[in-house]
């Protein structure tokens, strides 16, 4: 069978044309070119206003050589990866069943949205009250920041999806449970895994800001502490690692997203 | 089992007026009865209710008036056992391959793996798929991708089978073929064929019975018997009653085909 699809020209051309674009190369000339601008950047500003990539580089071996360093950074770890997985699996439960139900879901997409757009720094105080000073604040404050697009693009996911294929459902005599489990959330695993994507990023940014604020821990607090004490290498070392985890991390799910997409493409 | 494997009697379909839309008559009322192992076909202009029709037999919907008996039990609302449905729209699932598309009725009614596998690359192989098993649909053609659909309804063996405009998306050659590959399948199974097509050659050349239905509300306003052989295919096209047979179709559909245009605009 294996031997039969490689064969088949369909399959063979697309495996070329995927291999025509060199996805490495590209990275690392944008990268080349992030950093050139950067060193150029310090040039023009001064080494005081922006530390260059390499005083930045050695200055971050320097941060996370510090004994101090793992307890900040297990403390954001910690309270990231918790509201990530509370923003993933509430927003995609809430998302599917905002989905189903047609009115519930008319009423609280502008809600959603509203929400969405408010700076949510504002609702802070509020989140300190309801949770006190310690970890759980951080993680109510990522998770608020990265629920709502996991919520809405599921949402819309599954009002989105094909009636032709819940009609085959129905011609096939599903039940309920196998027609959301076999059918909807495959069908919407694309949409979904754009709301992570999304989701994700909020998630990690929502816990930082927790951190500068009302914290005495996490990676958050060493930023803050920084920018108090007008030490621009540091904030920039701690900057650049973020970014780095970041992006990784997007990158990684957008790979998936491409993937999944290419498979939900109906040319 | 009764005489008759499928039996309409006064069947019609009224979409509901909605917000800003007034109600449709879309279909009926309908009298129609198939004999078992019947290959029938409906021809019809565009938007008379073919579809519907389709739809209210499988049990996709609910008539709003008349009976539906398939093998002497009523239809209402619900697909019954025995009913194999390929649409009009492109239904093949984008996010799996083309083996678990065909499997995936088997598996969800709990047919143990090896009979699945046996019986999806028996269907596979029928349908001209077979080497195409681990590739994705947005790896396929239009017309296999039909082709595929097809597949993952006759792979459950349905006793009866409704078609609506399989072979729309096919090239006329292809068609034909696949005209050929239905009748086999016919042949083998026995199953009672309900085809809707907007090809009057199409539906010449494959079935015992053609109703011709009137622009919307649709009606059967011709019913008209081949009387072909039950070993036949599309070399039929070269013989005189072929010609006949599409005449007498046209000349039914031709001022329904009129009356569905000025409709429409
Ligand atoms: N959900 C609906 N609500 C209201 N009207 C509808 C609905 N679905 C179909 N109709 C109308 O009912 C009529 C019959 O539709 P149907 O899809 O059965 O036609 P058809 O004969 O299959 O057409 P085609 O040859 O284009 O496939 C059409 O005029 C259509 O506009
Ligand atoms: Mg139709």
């Amino acid at each position: 069978m294996r031997a039969a699809q490689d064969a088949d020209p369909l399959v063979t051309a697309e495996r070329a044309e995927r291999r025509a674009v060199p996805p490495a190369l590209d990275t690392m000339l944008m990268i080349g070119g992030l950093v050139a601008l950067w060193q150029v950047g310090t040039i023009l500003l001064g080494h005081e206003a922006l530390p260059s990539p390499v005083a930045t580089v050695s200055k971050l071996a320097g941060i996370m050589a510090d004994e101090d360093f793992p307890r900040h950074a297990w403390e954001t770890a910690r309270a990231s990866l918790t509201a990530l997985v509370i923003s993933l699996v509430a927003g995609l439960a809430i998302g599917l069943a905002l989905g189903a139900h047609r009115l519930a879901g008319e009423v609280a997409e502008p809600m959603l949205t509203a929400l969405y757009s408010i700076p949510k720094i504002t609702l802070y105080p509020i989140i300190l009250l309801l949770f006190g000073l310690g970890i759980s604040a951080k993680i109510a404050f990522g998770v608020i920041h990265g629920i709502i697009p996991v919520i809405l693009f599921t949402m819309n996911a599954v009002r989105n999806i094909c009636a032709v294929y819940l009609r085959s459902a129905r011609a096939m005599r599903l039940t309920a449970a196998q027609t959301a489990g076999t059918i909807i959330v495959p069908a919407a695993v694309p949409e979904i895994v754009s709301g992570f994507r999304v989701g994700f990023a909020l998630t990690l940014l929502g816990t930082l800001i927790g951190e500068m604020f009302a914290s005495q821990r996490g990676i958050g607090y060493m930023l803050v502490k920084a920018m108090e004490t007008g030490d621009t290498g540091t904030v920039m070392a701690l900057a650049l690692l973020l970014v780095v985890l970041a992006t990784a991390a997007s990158a990684a799910l957008l790979a998936l997203d491409r993937r999944l997409r290419r498979h939900a493409l109906a040319s | 089992m009764s005489a008759e494997h499928l039996c309409l009697t006064g069947v019609t379909r009224i979409y509901p007026a909605t917000e800003g839309h007034a109600a449709v008559h879309a279909l009926g009322p309908i009298d129609l009865s198939l004999k078992p192992g019947e290959f029938f076909s409906v021809v019809g202009p565009s938007g008379c209710g073919k579809s519907t029709l389709l739809d209210v037999i499988a049990g996709l919907a609910r008539q709003s008036a008349g009976t539906i008996l398939f093998e002497g039990k009523p239809v209402t609302g619900e697909v019954p056992d025995g009913i194999g449905v390929v649409f009009q729209e492109d239904a093949s699932f984008p996010w799996l391959t083309v083996f678990d598309n065909a499997a995936f009725a088997l598996r969800r009614a709990g047919v143990p793996d090896a009979e699945v596998r046996e019986r999806v690359r028996h269907t596979l192989a029928f349908t001209g798929l077979s080497s195409f098993a681990q590739a994705y649909p947005a790896q396929l053609s239009g017309g296999m991708r039909q082709r595929l659909c097809i597949a993952r309804t006759l792979v459950t063996r349905p006793r009866l089978l409704l078609l609506d405009e399989p072979f729309g998306a096919l090239d006329q050659q292809t068609r034909l073929l696949m005209g050929d590959e239905l009748l086999k399948l016919w042949r083998e199974t026995g199953a009672t064929v309900l085809l809707i097509t907007h090809s009057l050659d199409e539906a010449a050349l494959l079935s015992d019975r053609i109703g011709v239905m009137s622009a919307r509300p649709g009606v059967f306003i011709d019913l008209v018997e081949t009387g072909w052989a039950r070993e036949r295919d599309s070399r039929l096209a070269a013989e005189a009653g072929f010609g006949v047979v599409t005449g007498r179709l046209w000349a039914a559909l031709r001022d329904q085909s009129i009356k569905a245009l000025a409709m429409a605009s």
